[in-house]
């Protein structure tokens, strides 16, 4: 099979069957990069797993972009992003607009009503699990500090997120590593 | 149309590379750029565009970045949006990877990811205070916190996916609204 074939169906497959976000996607797209086409070894997967870990942005289209680059170029890289990305955000922007569309019906107000309080337990679950993340690594009381300082800044004065997450650099790249 | 390709670009470039630690430390970014800054979405529906794309299979990120595009430009958009949201870091993955492990065991890049923790954590505190301040608003005090406790429990004590309870939420959603009207017909 040509190459670019299989990085579409590689990466087709991976993604469309993880749900749950980019990092439910991992272990399958090591089925297909590591197991199936042989295009990393298991010692180079783990390798590029720790460098997309340490870069910003979504690790399902750093993985495809690295994978794709190696085995095919620039074009390869094209490929692999294209099927990772493409069917999911087609097929939302397609539900989306039927829901558009439907606007004033009742069900869809309906639905929309409902999914509010999901979408606020989620929420409240993914910070607890950034919470637990962050004093695994910062430990409790300076995880408090800094989240209190951030949530000061947001609610009260308003701060980009941007430029909280930037301070943050500083100090964590500055500080941290002296101590 | 008032939104301009620079401010999308502008905005999904910023959500791309301030987006460290993972998916959801991503969501508060992009609210923060479609809600508060830009005004293209209400919180409403930002919340419902976040639970679509949760039922929907692959990356979270892309997908809202597609559907913010589109919304304001169409497909060209969709495509700008994405490729301004994801290209910086896929290029830093492609020419970074010989320095791979002098970047991966740094102290200075361990230490920056440590410190941005926490203030993801307060930010997607602050993202599910004010949700449910709106579920709680536009469900009622009683349904609304019930219905919180309700995911809660599907969520995180039987631990179903969160794909299946909004679809189960979504179901009862297309209902709610409909019997609401009928029973206030009967007692009428």
């Amino acid at each position: 099979m040509k190459i670019w074939i299989s990085l579409f169906i590689g990466f087709f497959l991976a993604n469309i069957l993880g749900y749950g976000g980019g990092p439910a996607s991992i272990p399958l797209m090591y089925e297909e990069i590591v197991n199936h086409y042989k295009w990393l070894t298991n010692a180079e997967f783990s390798n590029m797993l720790a460098l997309g870990n340490s870069l910003p942005g979504p690790i399902a289209t750093k993985i495809a972009a690295y994978v794709g680059y190696d085995v095919y170029g620039w074009w390869g890289a094209f490929i692999a992003l294209f099927a990772t990305v493409f069917p999911s955000a087609f097929a939302l922007i397609l539900l989306l607009k039927l829901i558009q569309r439907n606007r004033e019906s009742l069900v869809v107000k309906g639905m929309t009503l409902l999914v509010q309080p999901v979408i606020a337990v989620m929420m409240l679950l993914l910070t607890w699990e950034m919470i637990e993340d962050s004093v695994h690594s910062l430990g409790i009381i300076q995880s408090l500090i800094i989240a209190a300082v951030s949530f000061f800044a947001l609610e009260k004065w308003k701060v980009h997120p941007a430029i909280l997450i930037m301070i943050s650099f500083v100090y964590g790249g500055v500080v941290l590593p002296n101590f | 149309m008032q939104t301009s390709y620079k401010s999308l670009i502008m905005a999904m470039l910023r959500t791309g590379i301030f987006g460290f630690g993972g998916g959801p430390s991503v969501i508060p970014l992009f609210r923060y750029e479609a809600v508060s800054r830009y005004r293209w979405v209400k919180d409403e529906e930002f919340a419902e565009i976040l639970a679509i794309a949760n039922t929907l299979p692959g990356p979270i990120a892309t997908k809202m970045a597609a559907y913010l595009g589109y919304k304001q430009k169409g497909a060209l958009g969709a495509f700008i949006c994405v490729a301004a949201h994801i290209l910086p870091t896929c290029l830093a993955m492609i020419l970074l990877f010989k320095m791979v492990t002098a970047l991966s065991d740094s102290p200075v890049i361990h230490g920056m990811i440590s410190a941005v923790m926490p203030v993801i954590a307060a930010m997607l505190g602050q993202l599910a205070y004010e949700f449910s301040a709106k579920a709680v608003k536009g469900l009622g005090k009683w349904l609304g916190v019930l219905l919180m406790i309700v995911s809660f429990c599907l969520l995180q004590v039987i631990s179903i996916h969160p794909a299946i309870v909004i679809l189960m939420f979504l179901t009862y959603g297309a209902f709610h609204l409909k019997r609401k009207s009928r029973s206030k017909e009967m007692s009428a």
